[in-house]
Order: C-alpha cells, then sequence, then structure tokens
C-alpha cells in the first residue's frame, strides 16, 4: 500500500485484489448477507481509494483496511434496513391506490424522470459529465475520453460514484 | 444486485485513476501543532495578565492548581486522541484515555466548591464573573475546536460523533485552561456549573456539527 501511495499503479491493483477476500469476511462477520458481500466490497474499495493517504506504512494494513470494510458494511446493512422499511408498506399503497396506478403512470414517469434529472444536476461537475456523456448520450469510453479530456479509469470511477450518490439520493439515502 | 460486480474492473478503474499522494502525518505530529498553539496562546495571556495572580492563587488553594493540570492534560491528550480516531484501524478504546486527566480536572474542580465552607473568607465568583466565564470558555472554544476540525481535514474519521465529542471536551479544556491565567477568583457553586454548563455545550454542539461536518460520506474525495 505504501508503493501505491507514491503512484505504485501494479502494487495497487495487486494490493486490492489481495483485498477482497479480506473484505468480503469482515462483512461476513458483521452479519452482511451474501447477496450484499459484493456491495461491501466495491464500497470498501471506492473508499480505500478515496481515503489511500491515511494509511501509514508503519502500521498493520490489515487493520487499517478491516476498519474501513467494517464501517462499509455497517453502512449497507443500514441502508438496506431503511430501505425494508419502506418497502413494507408498498403492497399496503397499491392496494389502496390499486386503480390510481394506471391513470396516473404518464404522471409519474415525469415526476420520476424530472426527479432524476434534479439529481443529475446536484452531482458534482465530473461525475454529472460521467453520467451524461455514458448514461444518457450513450457514448463509449473512448468517445467520452476524447470530448472530456478525462481518462476511461477517471470515467469510469465517476460513473460508478454517480450512480451510487443518484442511488441514495432517489432512495432517500442522505 | 442482480448480478455480481465486476471486481477486477472496478480495481482496472482505480488503477487508472491512481495518483501519487502525501501520506496523513502521524496523529501525534500534527497533536504537537495543537500542543503548540494551545502554548502560544498561553503565552499570550501570560505577558497580558502575568502569571503572578495565578501562582498566589495555586499557593493559596493547590486544588486549583490540580484543577488547572486536569484541564492542561486533557486538551492535550483529547487533541491527540481526536486525531488517532481520524485514521482507520487506531484502537476505539484510545477514547477512555481522556478520561482520567478529565476526572482530575473536574474532581479538583469540585472541591473548590467546598471552600465556601471551609475557608469563608475565599474570594468567589460573582455571578457577572462566572458569566464571563462561560463567554471565555465559548468563545475561545469555537476556534479550537475549528482548529482541530482543521487538522482532521485530510483524516478519515470512522466515528465522526464520537471524534466532535473529544474535539469538544479538548477544546473546552483548552479554554478553561488558558482562562486559569486569567481568573480572578476561586472557584464557587455557580462558578463550576458555569463551567460545566460552557463544558456542556461546547461538547454537545461538536456532537451536533462537528459530527455531520466528519461524516466520512459527506466527505469530499481528496485522493
Amino acid at each position: 500500500m505504501a508503493a501505491a501511495q507514491s503512484g505504485d499503479r501494479v502494487a495497487y491493483e495487486r494490493v486490492l485484489g489481495e483485498s477482497v477476500g479480506l473484505i468480503r469476511a469482515v462483512a461476513r462477520r458483521q452479519g452482511v448477507p451474501p447477496d450484499q458481500l459484493d456491495d461491501v466490497v466495491q464500497e470498501t474499495l471506492i473508499t480505500v481509494h478515496r481515503v489511500r493517504h491515511t494509511y501509514d506504512s508503519g502500521r498493520s494494513f490489515h487493520a487499517w483496511l478491516a476498519a474501513i470494510a467494517a464501517r462499509r458494511a455497517i453502512d449497507i446493512l443500514r441502508q438496506a434496513g431503511r430501505r425494508g422499511r419502506r418497502e413494507l408498506h408498498e403492497p399496503l399503497a397499491v392496494e389502496l391506490h390499486a386503480d390510481e396506478g394506471r391513470a396516473s403512470d404518464a404522471a409519474e414517469h415525469a415526476e420520476r424522470a424530472a426527479a432524476l434529472r434534479a439529481a443529475i444536476a446536484t452531482l458534482p461537475p465530473g461525475q454529472r459529465e460521467a453520467v451524461e456523456q455514458l448514461g444518457l448520450h450513450e457514448r463509449t469510453l473512448a468517445e467520452a475520453s476524447e470530448l472530456t479530456g478525462r481518462s476511461t479509469g477517471a470515467l469510469k470511477v465517476n460513473l460508478h460514484r454517480a450512480l451510487k450518490a443518484l442511488r441514495d439520493r432517489l432512495h432517500g439515502e442522505p | 444486485m442482480a448480478q455480481a460486480p465486476d471486481h477486477q474492473s472496478l480495481i482496472h478503474a482505480l488503477g487508472a485513476d491512481l495518483a501519487p499522494v502525501r501520506p496523513l502525518r502521524p496523529p501525534l505530529w500534527r497533536a504537537v501543532g495543537w500542543a503548540l498553539l494551545l502554548a502560544a496562546l498561553a503565552a499570550l495571556l501570560a505577558w497580558h495578565y502575568g502569571l503572578a495572580p495565578m501562582l498566589t492563587r495555586w499557593r493559596g488553594a493547590p486544588d486549583l492548581a490540580w484543577a488547572a493540570l486536569g484541564a492542561v492534560l486533557t486538551a492535550l491528550v483529547g487533541g491527540w486522541v481526536a486525531l488517532s480516531l481520524g485514521v482507520p484501524g487506531r484502537p476505539v478504546a484510545q477514547a477512555w484515555l481522556v478520561l482520567p486527566p478529565a476526572l482530575l480536572w473536574i474532581g479538583a474542580s469540585g472541591v473548590g466548591c467546598l471552600r465556601s465552607w471551609l475557608a469563608p473568607d475565599t474570594v468567589l465568583a460573582t455571578a457577572a464573573g462566572a458569566r464571563g466565564c462561560l463567554e471565555f470558555i465559548l468563545a475561545f472554544s469555537l476556534p479550537l475546536s475549528a482548529l482541530l476540525v482543521w487538522l482532521l481535514r485530510r483524516a478519515f474519521p470512522l466515528r465522526p460523533v464520537l471524534t466532535a465529542m473529544i474535539i469538544g471536551l479538548a477544546s473546552a479544556a483548552g479554554s478553561a485552561s488558558l482562562l486559569e491565567i486569567c481568573h480572578e477568583f476561586d472557584a464557587a457553586a455557580t462558578d463550576l456549573a458555569l463551567h460545566a454548563l460552557a463544558v456542556g455545550l461546547v461538547v454537545g454542539a461538536n456532537a451536533l456539527c462537528g459530527g455531520r461536518l466528519l461524516q466520512p460520506s459527506r466527505r469530499r474525495h481528496v485522493g
């Protein structure tokens, strides 16, 4: 990891690849269900990338990584809990408003599209750009990279972060 | 997720985005900066008010000196603990280290309250004086808390609320230590109560605002 801090990409990718097993183990210990383990792995890898400067080469890498993975596992469990509570009320809502559903489909669709547009507008410029180029205009990574001047790697990371931010915002997560 | 995500592709993307970073300085280094600032403020106040009145008070009431020592240690240890909590993997149990100096500070301050009965001639705080202490602690705690938050700007506190509370305690203790230099009277129950109120307000405000400020999900990317 110390080599990665100084920009060694090979060492960085190797250490991230080797971290997946430990992250999954930590997430399992925290009680994350098997179908959400990959979410924890992805979130932890992105967090590690973001805070890699906080690693102290004189201390245990495993302790550092495990602490981040445990935090992300708890976040995923909380998000799932909140989503679960909301979804519990959906059958009741459908029952109460069964007839209104079809009639208001178009309005609901327009409302969702507006909410999505508003959420995209609030993204940081780099993430908004990635969503617009790759998601809305359906450009290839190479085309988007040429148009924006950003590397394909940066575009992928920005798109991943943007999708997470949009998912959180549209589902009402903080 | 509907299908397992491709970790390798994310790892390649993160690798492509890799840039060299300056490692965060160890918490002890940054804590030295915090201690130096407190020392500089103390030197300014000592230059303005002089140390003689404080030393005279301490000779007459050694418990005040113990309370001041407790406050100084709480500020220093609290600052270091807060900075340590900003580094993933550091044991959270370190937070307990602020307890012994805080108990010394609070316990020795409490002894001062008994003196109004034991030594009735002691010069005690008036209501206005005690209010002045409250204002002093609040006024100094804000910039001191802001400084500790600034020292944590590149850190990643996994327990933001606990970190913010320790910041509040450290900055309130730092303010109380500085107040000792220009405190004109012995501690009375009202004075102590207002000190406690000030510390409570600072810790509570930090927990409310600092917790949000230090929340990992709200921090900007620095890598």
